[in-house]
């Protein structure tokens, strides 16, 4: 019997990315235990167009970056971020 | 605090941020908007960012820096939206004691802008085509993403 708890995550998608996906948010459930691997996997194959999105891109959690390995949590804010560009 | 700005960054408005009497060195960086020999005739560049997150991330880096410098005092804009060539993307301004703290610490914000703080550019060109610039400063141009200028 699955026990596990299913949590939503906000995901949000800048710049490159933005425009790969056709949109700047999605909303995502996973059951946890999840990590923001699992975000993104899950990411890539629901999204029409996230097929493109790298398979190990950087991300930040609630407004820091964040490993890939690191957990999520129910009503987090994920957010994939292309490569730097900034100054 | 908010470090990003949508108009023309005032540099007399930054320096007077950090200004001090116990300051006797102030270092002011500005990164500006390049259509040099490398760029392919790009006349503005788009920045966007994910904006909660700069504000967020600089805090943290100013505070690392005022951490490792004490005495200084740092301010930071980045402006947003288009921005035509030659005029400024980013301004920082450090005033310390003595100038080599002033130096050290604006150089460490501006490679701690480069490396944490979640902006992205778009140049634009003269031909009218708009490209993603990687971090390395090279346009990112994948056939796939760009069929129409193939």
């Amino acid at each position: 019997m699955d026990t596990a708890t299913p949590a939503r995550v906000r995901v949000l998608f800048f710049a490159r990315y933005a425009e790969l996906v056709g949109r700047t948010e999605a909303a995502v459930s996973l059951p946890l235990p999840a990590t923001v691997g699992d975000v993104v996997r899950r990411v890539r194959e629901d999204l029409p167009g996230a097929q493109a999105l790298p398979e190990r891109p950087l991300a930040a959690v609630n407004l820091k970056q964040a490993k890939l390995e690191a957990r999520v949590r129910d009503g987090d804010e994920v957010a994939l971020l292309p490569p730097i560009a900034g100054g | 605090m908010t470090y990003l700005t949508r108009i023309p960054i005032s540099l007399d408005a930054l320096v007077a941020d950090v200004a001090s009497p116990a300051c006797g060195g102030t270092c002011v960086f500005l990164g500006t908007v390049r259509n040099g020999p490398d760029e392919h005739g790009v006349t503005a560049i788009e920045y966007s960012a994910y904006e909660e997150m700069v504000e967020a991330e600089l805090g943290r880096l100013l505070a690392d820096a005022r951490g490792r410098w004490p005495e200084a005092r740092i301010a930071v804009r980045h402006r947003l939206g288009t921005i035509p060539v030659g005029e400024a993307s980013i301004a920082i301004a450090a005033a310390a004691p003595h100038r080599a703290q002033a130096f050290e610490a604006c150089r460490y914000v501006i490679e701690g802008v480069k490396q944490r703080i979640p902006v992205w550019k778009k140049e634009r060109r003269v031909d009218g085509t708009e490209v993603w610039v990687d971090p390395s400063g090279r346009p990112t141009v994948r056939p796939s993403d760009h069929p129409s200028h193939v």
